[in-house]
């Protein structure tokens, strides 16, 4: 184009590696993945079976939805305490609305609806507000919550009968079952996946959590962007409850507490920093696996309490974050 | 060079701004021609950046009129500015590190496919931009893990795509070094030839006269005047900039006075293999009262490291310090002002000044941490010590009161050094004290730094500016590669000595 551009670039060029480090965390979390099912494999039997690897999807399928949302908002830097509370008002909702009566077609998408919109209002307080995620999100659980017991303080069986008929049904290849919920599990990791890589929102979503000031400098659309990431999880918090009332068959104001912090832990697990604009949806992914995985070994372990659980991810956690920490000082 | 046929492509009129009570700006005009660099000058506070915000659309002018192409228009912001063809790329590089590089090039205007990024297109029309600074990395690698320079090359590359007509460079060069700023130049002038009208604000003169071929200059948020670069010599230009005469600079050249420093007197630091894995490798260095040091190398040599070594910024996994002959261990901040060092980072807004609170807040926070809170300075005591300062160091607006925020760049780092000086130190590491900030000013420090050294103070000065260094400085140590390499008399040392020995004998 110009005759004039130099032909000697500067001398601080770098040949990229051949892994490239953005992706170190998730390999590091699959690698843990593939040990535990060895060690696992290698202790039990009929450990790696495929009854044993549907059950891990079937159970954790609401898990898996909740952390793709919550990755959106930790990839903007933000956090969201109340999907666990928003799950168990969409379970309250699906039920005790099926009770009343009301079709399916029309009750599904209310109790979806409800997270979506419980998300908007976490979105525009933090971004028009300036709240901190932390309290806005602290505030949007505790409404949540409260909202559950106003609607039904009991736990409300479902038996509609073309409810129960979706929420059993199951498809079954060889010793594999797939439930409806996992189908839909998996098509919103694809969802989140396409959207996170192949969209401009997506992009932005990762630039606003590299810096939400060069975003903005950028010319990118930052606020519409922190308030659909606030949206996306409020909206998969909504269809996580769908999915726990089709997996419980039942709705119920005590379900998902703390859940929000196992979605967290997923999250934070499967390699995406806190602080915002690295991390991936399919680590999100390994991160749920790897939490169900060690329930698993515990269950099958048999003589252990299960509150191992909470122990064994809490040192996971500690070491993922630590690993993290010395990787991204190395890079500076 | 001087088109003068062609009409501008900018055209500003009668620009005010104000901030009331402040008028900012008051009836400025400038012309941006296409097909050539004009340099926008002026001390710190002289209104060059709120110039270019009243251009960018972030500020909004009480009056005047800005015209694009001969059409009145008002942007409403940068992004609104940059879809008409007027980009600003900034001095801290406002992009994403952890986005490729092809991501901060073309986001806002990405190839599409079936509604979603079209990832190949979008690296190939990266690539060839890249390709047009000059530049051969990869598009798909993270823009975090190239240097600051290549960076700064990107976010002109992301200015530039689309219909760039006019690019705004502020400060562009103030973290270069000189094979960077060469390059950057190139590009500069490629982007000219290319019709391109250039607006570049820069504090260093010689790189204004290498490059620009017409100036602004501005003063106290007037207009001085319009020049021809070829036409206008650097005294002249220093001149209109400071609406003073050059006594002050000159006053400057000379006020190091070389004398040798009293044989067998102990030295007041001594530092014996100091040194810290990845930051600077083992060095010894002494340094004596009433001299200034200075540390010359470029940047990322290991200069900031090695006075965060001998101030307790960061702790050293080798060697030893010896503190007026007693051994000393400075292994926190607070542990070596208890020894009486001082330092001032070169990171002035982040770990510098508390820009919240006020000159006054400022200036005491460091005597009063010594003291401990449950012994507060009393009120008259400490207006007397901050009148006392601000008189001193010449330090405006001379309001105690004022909220650091709202003081420029040189104000500043006259507050930074007031509160070192407050606290008495025997021993004040000066890490880029005089970056960013106005000829005058630079010059006052750098006759404040000389007349404490006479004092009896011993000063290490950091600076990225040679000259400066060669100035003031009674020895010199040289940093290359996070390894000292030399160190030489400051008074019979020349450029040109010290550049070699920076390059490595021409070997880098």
């Amino acid at each position: 184009m110009t005759t004039s551009a130099p032909a000697r670039a500067p001398r601080a060029l770098k040949i990229p590696t051949r892994l490239d480090r953005r992706y170190l965390p998730v390999v590091g979390t699959f690698v843990v993945l593939a040990l535990m099912l060895v060690v696992g494999g290698s202790r039990y039997e009929n450990f790696v079976s495929p009854a044993v690897i549907s059950n891990l999807f079937i159970n954790n399928a609401h898990l898996i939805v909740l952390a793709v949302g919550m990755t959106f908002v930790i990839l903007t830097g933000g956090i969201d305490l109340s999907v666990g509370s928003v799950l168990a008002l969409s379970t309250v909702v699906t039920a005790a609305l099926l009770q009343a009566g009301w079709p399916p077609a029309v009750v599904i998408p209310l109790a979806v609806g409800a997270g979506t919109v419980i998300g908007l209002a976490h979105g525009v307080m933090v971004h028009y507000f300036q709240v901190q995620p932390f309290v806005a999100t602290l505030a949007g659980m505790f409404f949540a919550r409260g909202l559950c017991f106003v609607i039904a303080p009991e736990s409300i069986a479902i038996d509609e009968a073309s409810f129960v008929s979706l929420a059993t049904w199951v498809q079954i290849f060889g010793g594999w079952r797939m439930s409806s919920g996992v189908l839909i599990a998996l098509i919103v990791v694809g969802a989140g996946f396409l959207v996170l890589h192949f969209t401009r929102f997506g992009r932005t979503v990762y630039a606003v959590g590299g810096g939400e000031q060069s975003a903005l400098l950028m010319g990118l659309p930052v606020a519409r962007t922190k308030v659909l990431a606030y949206v996306v999880s409020g909206t998969c918090a909504g269809l996580g409850g769908l999915l726990f009332a089709m997996y419980s068959q039942s709705g119920y104001s005590l379900t998902g507490v703390a859940m929000e912090l196992d979605a967290i832990a997923a999250v934070v697990i499967g390699g995406t920093l806190l602080t915002g604009g690295t991390g991936f949806v399919l680590g999100s992914v390994l991160g749920v696996l790897v939490l169900g995985l060690i329930q698993t070994i515990i269950t099958f372990e048999g003589t252990l309490s299960s509150w191992w659980t909470k122990i064994v991810i809490g040192v996971l956690l500690l070491i993922f974050v630590a690993v993290q920490r010395v990787l991204s000082l190395r890079k500076t | 060079m001087t088109q003068q046929t062609t009409p501008p492509v900018v055209e500003m009129t009668g620009i005010s701004v104000e901030f009331p009570p402040v008028k900012a700006l008051d009836g400025v005009d400038l012309h941006l021609r296409p097909g050539e660099i004009h340099a926008l000058m002026g001390e710190n506070g002289a209104g060059k950046s709120t110039l270019i915000k009243a251009l960018t659309g972030i500020h909004s002018p009480t009056e005047g009129t800005i015209r694009v192409d001969g059409v009145e228009r008002r942007f409403t912001g940068p992004a609104d500015a940059r879809a008409h063809g007027v980009s600003t790329v900034y001095q801290e590089v406002n992009l994403c590190g952890n986005l490729t590089v092809a991501e901060n090039i073309m986001l806002g205007a990405e190839p599409r496919r079936l509604g979603g990024l079209h990832w190949r297109a979008m690296r190939r029309q990266a690539a060839t931009h890249l390709e047009r600074m000059g530049l051969s990395i990869d598009p798909a690698s993270s823009l975090g893990s190239h240097s600051l320079a290549v960076q700064q090359l990107v976010a002109i590359c992301r200015a530039t795509v689309g219909d760039c007509k006019v690019l705004i460079l502020d400060e562009p060069t103030s973290s270069l070094d000189t094979d960077e700023v060469a390059h950057l130049f190139t590009v500069m002038r490629a982007l000219r030839d290319d019709g391109v009208a250039i607006l570049f604000v820069s504090h260093f003169l010689d790189q204004v006269y290498e490059v620009s071929d017409r100036m602004t200059v501005l003063r106290n948020g007037r207009l001085v005047g319009e020049f021809i670069t070829a036409d206008l010599p650097t005294h002249e230009l220093v001149q209109h900039m400071i609406g003073r005469s050059m006594d002050v600079l000159e006053a400057a050249e000379h006020v190091v006075e070389r004398a040798g420093r009293p044989a067998g007197t102990t030295p007041l630091l001594q530092a014996v293999g100091l040194g810290r894995k990845g930051s600077v490798q083992p060095f010894d260095l002494e340094l004596y009262e009433g001299e200034v040091v200075g540390l010359a190398g470029l940047l990322g040599s290991g200069r900031t490291e090695l006075a965060r070594l001998l101030t307790g910024a960061d702790r050293a996994d080798a060697g030893q310090t010896r503190m007026a002959g007693k051994p000393a261990r400075l292994r926190t901040p607070r542990a070596a002002m208890d020894l009486g060092i001082a330092y001032t980072s070169e990171d002035r807004k982040g770990e510098g000044v508390v820009d919240g609170l006020t000159v006054r807040e400022n200036i005491v926070l460091g005597l009063q941490a010594r003291r401990g809170w449950m012994r507060p300075l009393p009120r008259k005591q400490v207006d007397e010590l901050v009148a006392s300062y601000i008189e001193q160091l010449g330090i405006r607006p001379a309001d105690p009161e004022a909220l650091l925020r709202n003081l420029s760049g040189g104000n500043q780092q006259k507050v930074l050094l007031a509160r070192w000086l407050a606290t008495a130190p025997r021993l004040l590491v000066l890490d880029e004290p005089t970056r960013g900030i106005d000829v005058g000013a630079k010059a006052e420090i750098q006759k404040l730094v000389a007349d404490l050294a006479a004092d009896g103070m011993s000063v290490v000065f950091i600076s990225a500016e040679l000259e400066e260094v060669l100035r003031i400085s009674h020895r010199i140590a040289v940093l290359r590669d996070r390894r000292k390499v030399a160190e030489i008399d400051g008074g019979g040392a020349t450029m040109d000595q010290v550049v070699d020995l920076i390059a490595g004998g021409g070997a880098a």
